[in-house]
């Protein structure tokens, strides 16, 4: 699985194409909501929120459908089916490099629109990258899974959106209700967050029992 | 025409490394590969001919386990073909590569190495670099390779891991005749090891100079096998045209056709 990481951190370092291409989506997303909001609107924190995980899932397609892009160019996705590992270790290490991504995404992306949208300083705000993991890991597990099933389709831009936006929505729901809470300085641990860690479990627990079926013919 | 390689004497029957009865594919309910029998021995090279369309690649990607039979059954090494254990000992030179072109042949080959949990790896590069002739090429992204490099660089990729079955479509497609003797030589040497070869190729007189057997494919079907020693050249260009260009049943009235090879 490492080995499978590497590879893909190796292939980001020499292009730089997914994290470039990730962090000018991200900015631009976040430029036009702050432009598009006045400001008593930008400054509710389910409006902060939002924006943020509207951004991470944007983003966070774009990660997707690279990921699985660079195993199509010379059919690389039949090379690694050949290899003797199973095809739940492409799973984990697509998945893990997703999470990485987005999250080296997140750590300008999240401080920056916080920054822009005045929300205040808060030590509750310490806790937000872990929400932001627990979010990203759901997204990207689900995402990996459907990317896989995408990226052999001629309409993959299309369809990997339409098919998962909406089994993403109730972790949406509670990644947003749980940053809410967070950004207004109340309790953001009650069951959102426990919906949210159920999600994660199950996304990641499926992804990784049916992904054979899926990338094998 | 000489034919050095085709010794019979490392060949072992009696472990069958394929066994494949009534193969069938199919894609999109139009039939690639229809009732396709064979068994091949251990340290045997079989050479896979037939026209465009015959079904060659499916016959070799479903051998690969790249594909799942529609019908039949496929076992290899006696084993059901998904086993890892069973992938561990395929090497598959297919029409596409499967290197990554923004990666250099070191960092491509180091990949591949530990996907198959090879010690030494950097060692075995070095080695293979060396046998394909690219040693000086080896931090150059294979982008910028041409199509008969990268061939011989997929070549290394496929040998790295020291297959039992070695599964090769068309692997002479790109090279230039220096390419071609390394090939040749390549798989003389894997011969000599008893390792088992199954090529597809339109090339008639390479296909037959390192090979114990020869098949046809036509129209999904295993058409022709050759028994006993191999015809020569100009025989087996006339058979092959008899068998390509005639109807199944004509073929059949000939006493060429055959389902098991």
């Amino acid at each position: 699985m490492w080995a499978l990481l590497w590879k893909d951190v190796q292939l980001e370092l020499r292009t730089k194409e997914r994290i470039s291409s990730l962090f000018v989506l991200a900015l631009l997303i976040v430029l036009v909501f702050v432009l598009a909001l006045s400001p008593e609107q930008a400054q509710g924190a389910e409006i902060s929120a939002a924006l943020l995980w509207v951004t991470l899932l944007f983003a966070g397609m774009l990660s997707l459908q690279r990921a699985f892009l660079i195993e199509q160019e010379r059919s690389c996705l039949s090379g690694l089916l050949l290899c003797p590992f199973e095809p739940s270790t492409l799973f984990l290490a697509k998945l893990l490099g997703n999470v990485l991504f987005l999250t080296i995404v997140e750590m300008v992306v999240t401080p920056l629109t916080l920054l822009l949208l005045g929300v205040r300083w808060s030590w509750a705000l310490l806790t937000l990258p872990l929400v932001l993991l627990l979010g990203i890991v759901g997204f990207s597990a689900l995402g990996t899974l459907f990317a896989a099933i995408a990226v052999r389709t001629r309409a993959r831009e299309v369809l990997l959106p339409l098919m998962l936006l909406p089994l993403l929505v109730p972790l949406l729901i509670a990644a947003v209700k749980v940053t809410a809470a967070l950004l207004a300085g109340t309790d953001w641990s009650g069951v959102w967050l426990r919906v949210l860690l159920a999600f994660d479990v199950i996304f990641v627990v499926t992804g990784w029992l049916i992904f054979a079926q899926v990338v094998r013919e | 025409m000489n034919f050095p390689y085709n010794a019979q004497s490392a060949i072992d029957r009696s472990a069958w490394v394929v066994e494949a009865e009534n193969l069938q594919k199919t894609f999109a309910w139009t039939p690639v590969l229809e009732g396709v029998s064979c068994r091949i021995g251990m340290g045997e090279v079989v050479s896979v001919f037939g026209p465009n369309g015959a079904g060659k690649t499916t016959f070799l990607r479903l051998l690969a386990t790249l594909l799942k039979p529609s019908n039949g059954t496929l076992r290899l090494f006696g084993r059901a073909p998904h086993e890892s254990a069973v992938r561990r000992r395929l090497g598959f030179l297919g029409h596409d590569s499967f290197l990554y072109p923004d990666l250099t042949p070191i960092e491509n080959l180091t990949f591949y190495g530990r996907a198959y949990g090879l010690s030494q790896v950097e060692e075995q590069i070095n080695i293979a670099l060396e046998q394909i002739g690219l040693r000086d090429w080896g931090n150059t992204p294979v982008r910028t390779f041409s199509r008969g490099m990268e061939q011989r660089l997929a070549l290394a990729r496929a040998l790295l891991h020291d297959p039992d079955l070695l599964l090769l479509d068309e692997p002479y497609t790109g090279l230039d005749s220096r390419g071609v003797t390394t090939l040749q030589t390549t798989l003389a040497r894997a011969k000599a090891q008893g390792k088992t070869v199954v090529l597809t190729t339109h090339d008639f007189a390479l296909g037959l100079e390192l090979c114990d057997r020869a098949v046809i494919l036509h129209r999904g079907r295993l058409s022709w096998r050759s028994a006993g020693p191999l015809p020569s050249l100009q025989e087996f260009v006339a058979i092959y045209h008899l068998v390509t260009q005639s109807s199944a049943r004509r073929t059949a009235d000939c006493g060429l056709r055959t389902t098991d090879c």
